[in-house]
């Protein structure tokens, strides 16, 4: 068996894993798709916990950080960023 | 003016006539020659010139003015061309560097000469991210936001953005070549009461401000007014301004010592 990595990244509304979906992106190691910047105005799941339950693996979230001193009141990147992984079988006929 | 310090940006449709579209399209696939960084407008675009007749359409040109003031400096200008079925999307991006200001800002000004359909890769944008501290392509991994603007729009329109918002050309999947011509310009006056203020009390004032987009945090969402209000008050000079008591509670630091 062959197998590709196919990632997606959701950017959520707080901390929790449950919380709402408010950013994605998807990245496909297959090379079947090409998903790219600005392709979908709908959010393929409507919280984390939802991509769990569609076979997603999460493999790595963004750690809590305070924030600088004298920056506490800096907007900038988006906070509450998880990656999730599903292993796509890409052997001839799968 | 409130609408564009909550969204970053400001959208005139089919403000330029049919004809200046058609010349536009004529040459614009050859690019425009680049003007020295902080040229005047009469040093950069001569009398006449299509773009300094597209700068003097009265609804471009009183636009320009209430956000940058009169006589700005021109310090970029490009045609970006999308070619049919090319594959890929830029990256969502600031322009330029990071820009910290918090009482001054650049404008932006993207013009359409052509309809632009929803195949054709019409620009990127995300509202509400103009005030945002990142620097260019770093938010390149975000590919969607919620509540995004994917630009569709008739021929002759012309968008003004806050240099700050985040914005990218999407990936054209129709037959047709798109242009837009962007030009920068930088602010030569303290942007202060620049646009007709007579409204300023108007308490649409303040409701437009409080604007919530649907990819803000809500806790971050929070620290986006927070942002505004100072904007708000340099473009107004109303130090007592605020929005739900948002700045002035943290900023209470009573000196007085008790009798």
């Amino acid at each position: 068996m062959t197998t590709r990595q196919h990632v997606l990244v959701l950017y959520l509304s707080t901390s929790a894993l449950d919380s709402q979906v408010v950013g994605w992106s998807v990245y496909d190691g297959t090379g079947r798709t090409s998903p790219t910047t600005g392709d979908s105005d709908e959010p393929p799941y409507r919280s984390g916990v939802d991509a769990l339950r569609d076979g997603w693996r999460l493999f790595q979230a963004a750690q809590l950080i305070p924030p600088y001193p004298g920056g506490e009141y800096d907007v900038s990147f988006l906070k509450h960023e998880f990656f999730f992984e599903k292993l796509v079988d890409t052997s001839a006929g799968a | 003016m409130a609408h564009f310090v909550a969204h970053g940006s400001l959208r005139l449709d089919a403000v330029v006539p049919a004809e200046m579209n058609a010349e536009a399209i004529g040459f614009l696939g050859r690019g425009v020659p680049g003007v020295p960084y902080g040229s005047t407008v009469p040093d950069a675009y001569p009398e006449g010139s299509f773009i300094r007749r597209l700068l003097g359409i009265p609804a471009v040109a009183g636009a320009l003015r209430s956000l940058v003031g009169p006589d700005p400096r021109v310090d970029h200008h490009f045609v970006h061309i999308r070619e049919p079925h090319e594959g890929r999307a830029q990256p969502l991006h600031g322009d330029a560097i990071i820009d910290v200001r918090a009482d001054a800002f650049d404008v932006q000004l993207m013009y359409y000469p052509q309809d632009v359909t929803l195949d054709m890769g019409g620009t990127l944008s995300v509202p509400g991210s103009h005030l945002r501290r990142t620097n260019e392509t770093d938010t390149g991994r975000y590919q969607n936001l919620l509540g995004q603007s994917r630009l569709v729009c008739p021929a002759g329109t012309v968008v003004f953005l806050h240099h700050g918002l985040w914005h990218g050309g999407r990936r054209n999947d129709s037959d047709t070549v798109r242009y837009m011509f962007k030009i920068r310009f930088n602010p030569t006056v303290r942007q202060r009461r620049l646009w007709d203020t007579s409204d300023l009390g108007d308490p649409q004032v303040a409701k437009e401000l409080l604007r919530t987009f649907p990819w803000y945090e809500p806790a971050t969402g929070r620290l986006e007014f927070y942002n505004r209000v100072l904007l708000w008050r340099s473009l107004t000079g109303d130090e007592s301004f605020d929005l739900e008591h948002w700045v002035t509670r943290v900023s209470n630091r009573p000196q007085g010592e008790v009798a």
